[in-house]
């Protein structure tokens, strides 16, 4: 009983964080596994997310301020994917990696523009900021509703890929570019709305996030942009189950290395791991096996 | 066409260039250099607001019977070590006669020797750790040093909370908060307290953990010396898990951003800093003022007119560097630098001189607490050294 009371907090903290690394996961393997591309910027729309959220709570109340994020981010990660994506679509993919470098340090420095550098503080959402003590551990409401909303979410998603027909059009066009497009599939539609998707969960993910952790600088969405990359690799880089599973490993894994008291190695812990994934299996948990397209 | 436009360009530029040397006759120019963006963005504003507001207050200075107009010529080092140095080079290739800042050692220790090798004078306005000015003659600083503002702390909590545990949490690879935290440590074990140490890594804003940590260890004090930024959401998240022991930090947290995150909350929270707001009226009076009647100060302060310790050590930072230029009757850095040793002011945070290392002769500091309810800084004591 001892042993769960004290490390109950660091649990609690490893849920909530990796349910919000799963959200963001999601966005950067549905992509990869469309396109083949690790989109760069999804971090940093994960930020704008952020802001969005301060300046709209600044004039509007909190049931307009919701949407209005995630439209607003829903319709930045549209436009990114017109502009810098589409036009590159038949350049090699390298180029299309480097574009999205190149959004992401856009985004940060508009950010830092429109800012002034100086840290936002996020306003408090009632009830999810309020605190809340399970078994001996005080924390905010957030942290409970994150891995229950990231498991609908999920949920939601797995049923819509699998059960819809968009959802076959991106299994389909996950599978073979070309021939879905000789299929009668409109591909471009189908890659634009697996960015919407991908960048809803994201804004999703800042609201829960940024709520527990409320402070938003620019790169704010760098750190948490990586570990849900990395677990989007653990889990196997296309799959939406294996990137939620990394996600709760890495959060959870985190932060028990940080309750025992190695706090100086936990952001090493996560980068270890990943190279320890791509030596022993390329392809992460349920990665699909290398098919040679060529 | 591109070659006309080039010729054009490079027209207006030999225009500007010849533009520039004739108002640079009487112009003497002082190099600011403080973070505008990046972890310690908002306390370098607010030192650069001090900094300012000194040059709105005493625009010119008189050299060796000349009268001189005073340019600002302000660069941001991004809080980051690794742009320390370029923007430090942007101050010496601009042809500043002295330097003031930074706030955050670590970038003044990473442009401590640009500074040196282009012979330009720094005075350190608000940057503690020891290592600023050690060993580098060119470095000055008006403020006092970590290894004395960490006893002050260690003792505080000994006098005031009969503290016997501490818990200390600092940023890895940051100069002041090791250094602070380490000096801190240090004295507190002196004392005969315990002491568990904690770091974490650039980009964490999970506090969680770490507060836990010092929850279940049931430590009596928590001395976190960390970045503003940090500070907020350690505030955030210690409310959030109802910590009720205090929370000391350095002269970082005497800042309105740290009162807006402790406001509502039942934080006991103290700081060590270097001016309480109100001793000197007419200062608060006027630069309340300023900040008032411009916009873009008022945002830099942080959205209000509350004074911070480091705008007060920024004049004060400004006066001693208009002194030197007096005492050095030219507006070469290198006369400047021979000056410096040598000058004295008193300023409103108190009186200035420099000794053998380049250290301001300091020896008292001040213990403020917040008051969570108004969101005001409340004085408790003004500490000497034991």
């Amino acid at each position: 009983m001892d042993f769960l009371s004290k490390n109950l907090p660091y649990l609690l903290a490893g849920i909530s964080v990796g349910g919000q690394y799963a959200l963001i996961a999601i966005g950067y393997t549905m992509v990869y596994g469309i396109l083949r591309l690790i989109n760069f910027a999804h971090g940093d729309i994960f930020t704008v997310a952020g802001l969005v959220m301060i300046y709209a709570m600044t004039v509007l109340p909190l049931y307009i301020s919701i949407p209005l994020t995630l439209i607003v981010t829903v319709v930045l990660a549209y436009l990114v994917e017109r502009v810098a994506y589409r036009p590159l679509r038949s350049a090699p993919r390298m180029s299309v990696m480097i574009s999205a470098i190149g959004v992401s340090y856009l985004l940060q420095n508009l950010m830092l523009y429109v800012t002034g550098g100086l840290a936002k503080t996020y306003p408090t959402i009632p009830f999810a900021s309020n605190t809340i003590t399970i078994g001996g551990a005080t924390t905010k409401v957030v942290t409970l509703i994150t891995p229950v909303l990231t498991i609908v979410l999920v949920i939601a998603l797995v049923q819509l890929i699998n059960h819809t027909k968009i959802g076959m059009a991106m299994r389909s066009v996950a599978n073979d570019f070309e021939t879905s497009r000789l299929m009668g599939i409109k591909v471009d539609n189908v890659i634009s709305m697996t960015f919407i998707i991908g960048s809803f969960l994201a804004a999703v993910g800042s609201l829960l996030y940024f709520t527990n952790y409320a402070s938003v600088v620019p790169t704010s969405g760098s750190m948490p942009g990586l570990k849900a990359f990395v677990a989007a690799v653990f889990g196997g880089i296309g799959s939406i189950p294996g990137a939620v599973i990394g996600a709760f490993i890495i959060g959870i894994c985190e932060n028990i290395i940080k309750g025992l008291g190695w706090t100086t190695f936990s952001d090493a812990f996560t980068f270890a791991l990943l190279i320890v994934v791509l030596i022993v299996k390329p392809t992460g948990l349920f990665g699909e096996g290398a098919k040679d397209k060529v | 066409m591109k070659r006309k436009v080039l010729s054009a360009c490079l027209a207006a530029t030999m225009v500007f260039a010849c533009a520039a040397t004739t108002v640079a006759a009487d112009t003497v120019k002082i190099g600011v250099y403080e973070p505008a963006s990046g972890d310690n963005g908002a306390g370098g504003k607010q030192e650069t607001l001090g900094i300012q507001y000194a040059n709105y207050v005493q625009p010119t200075v008189e050299i060796d019977g000349t009268e001189y107009d005073v340019e600002l010529v302000i660069v941001d080092n991004q809080s980051s070590t690794d742009k320390a140095v370029s923007a430090a080079s942007e101050l010496v290739s601009n042809g500043v006669s002295v330097v003031l800042g930074s706030y955050g050692s670590g970038v003044s220790i990473a442009a401590a020797d640009t500074f040196k090798a282009a012979n330009t004078p720094a005075i350190g306005v608000t940057c503690t750790n020891p290592q600023v000015t050690d060993g580098n003659d060119y470095y000055f600083r008006i403020c006092f040093l970590d290894p004395f503002q960490g006893s002050v702390m260690a003792n505080y909590a000994k006098d005031n909370y009969d503290a016997k545990k501490a818990y200390v949490l600092t940023k890895l690879g940051d100069d002041y908060s090791t250094g602070l935290g380490f000096y801190f440590s240090k004295a507190f074990k002196d004392l005969g307290g315990e002491v568990i140490e904690e770091n974490y890594p650039d980009g964490t804003s999970d506090f969680n953990a770490y507060v836990s940590k010092a929850i279940s260890e049931n430590v009596d004090v928590i001395f976190a010396p960390i970045s503003i930024e940090a500070a907020q959401l350690v505030i955030d998240q210690a409310a959030a898990q109802g910590i009720t022991c205090p929370l000391l930090a350095g002269d970082t947290w005497d800042s309105n951003v740290v009162l807006a995150a402790a406001e509502g909350t039942n934080i006991d929270l103290n700081v060590s800093t270097f001016y309480q707001s109100g001793v000197n009226e007419e200062f608060d009076k006027g630069i309340v003022e300023w900040m008032e009647s411009d916009s873009t100060a008022l945002a830099n302060n942080g959205g209000d007119t509350k004074v911070a310790a480091v705008s007060a050590m920024g004049y004060d930072a400004y006066f001693v560097a208009l002194e030197a230029l007096k005492n050095a009757g030219s507006t070469d850095p290198q006369a400047v630098y021979e000056a410096l040793p040598t000058t004295t002011y008193t300023g409103i945070t108190g009186e200035i001189a420099f000794n053998e290392i380049g250290d301001a002769a300091r020896d008292s500091a001040i213990v403020k607490k917040a008051n969570t309810e108004t969101a005001e800084w409340e004085f408790v004591a003004e500490q000497k050294v034991k």
